[in-house]
């Protein structure tokens, strides 16, 4: 565990902050028009949106958050330039049990395998565990998301469930992969 | 053509909100029942709010991606169980909730029966290509009324649900549509 006075959310190379209205929509809208991206950040049918769609739902989800009251949002910059990179969410949190679900994506094929994914989720799972006090961590991929797989595997995640033939996509039907950590196997991870 | 609704044992039924809330305001005072059907804490809220719960959610139970009957036995109509189905439509795949209130009418086959009402359901009217659920690890009842159906067990997310001071696992089933079909043309489960 860190100390009270280690960030939440900065780390070496990009930082978590809240939505920018001005700047943020325009950035996300570009993201849906990269299908490749929607079909490894999301179930749902990829689709394009223009800015003024992201900033609605910018506004629906702001709502939900504060009505749900069991999900977190993060917008993913870059240190460097403080540029829109990316999105993490932590969500359907059942607080009765200790567990969450979460999802993380990095909008521009350019600034993959640098490292930001696995940034950001420790962020994501320090937050999970040693903030909101949960005792486990649930992450849904594809099958054919290698990348999201190998992410999931490094940060000690165990695969637990094969929902076999639950996606549809290019006309044939792909495995929804359930992986699980828990708050001992993130801590012996975060001390290492 | 098949009777969609009417099992063996039940038919599936939609009922009126007053008559629904006056039945299931009893099977929540059974906190066994909820402990097996639900993950949430148990609560016991009124009739009157359980009515107006329902009226508020009318649409929300009712529209193209989400479907709610109740259970009924034919033996003698009582109303003992629902049935709830979530369809995710893209991916055609439809998720299952169900439940049987009643205590007396537990370990008797009409879990089982519904369920099968469900799976032709969504089979053979909602175009599934697969059905889901999800159980929790202990309740052994439903595991088995669940593999006799035709589900295959997928997996368990450890320790996910916390109860009386033990972890437990969340298991999850499926059952695809070529082998649900095939059942029908007779083969075992």
């Amino acid at each position: 565990m860190f100390d009270i006075a280690t960030q939440l959310f900065e780390s070496p190379d990009v930082r978590f902050g809240p939505i920018d209205y001005e700047k943020d929509p325009e950035i996300e809208s570009k993201w849906t028009h990269n299908a490749e991206f929607m079909r490894l950040y999301d179930f749902e049918p990829a689709r394009p949106m223009s800015a003024a769609i992201v900033k609605k739902q910018y506004e629906k989800l702001e709502k939900k958050i504060e009505e749900d009251k069991n999900l977190y949002h993060f917008m993913i910059r870059a240190k460097a330039d403080d540029r829109l990179i990316g999105k993490a969410v932590i969500n359907r949190i059942d607080w009765a049990n200790g567990a969450c679900q979460i999802h993380l994506g990095i909008g521009s094929a350019d600034d993959w395998r640098k490292g930001y994914g696995s940034q950001t989720a420790k962020m994501l799972l320090r937050f999970a565990f040693a903030e909101l006090n949960l005792f486990r961590v649930t992450a849904n991929v594809a099958e054919y998301n290698e990348g999201a797989i190998a992410l999931l595997k490094k940060l000690g995640f165990t695969e637990e469930v094969r929902r076999r033939q639950s996606l549809e996509r290019e006309a044939r039907r792909w495995d929804l992969l359930v992986f699980g950590l828990l708050k001992d196997e993130w801590l012996k991870q975060a001390q290492a | 053509m098949k009777d969609l609704f009417r099992g063996e044992l039940v038919r599936l039924t939609s009922e009126e909100p007053e008559f629904r809330a006056k039945v299931e305001v009893n099977w929540q005072r059974d906190s066994e029942f909820h402990r097996l059907a639900d993950g949430d804490p148990a609560k016991l809220t009124s009739a009157k709010k359980i009515k107006e719960w329902i009226e508020k959610n009318i649409e929300r139970d009712f529209n193209p991606s989400r479907y709610f009957f109740s259970i009924r036995a034919l033996a003698d109509d009582k109303l003992i169980g629902f049935l709830g189905l979530w369809l995710e439509l893209v991916h055609s795949e439809v998720w299952v909730g169900i439940g049987v209130g009643e205590r007396d009418y537990w370990g008797k086959g009409y879990g089982t029966d519904a369920m099968k009402l469900c799976l032709q359901y969504a089979f053979m009217e909602l175009g599934a290509q697969r059905v889901s659920l999800g159980l929790l690890e202990y309740n052994a009842r439903a595991l088995k009324s669940y593999e006799k159906a035709g589900f295959k067990l997928e997996g368990g997310m450890r320790q996910e649900m916390l109860r009386e001071g033990k972890r437990t696992d969340t298991l999850w089933m499926g059952i695809l549509r070529d082998e649900w079909l095939q059942m029908q043309n007779g083969a075992k489960p």
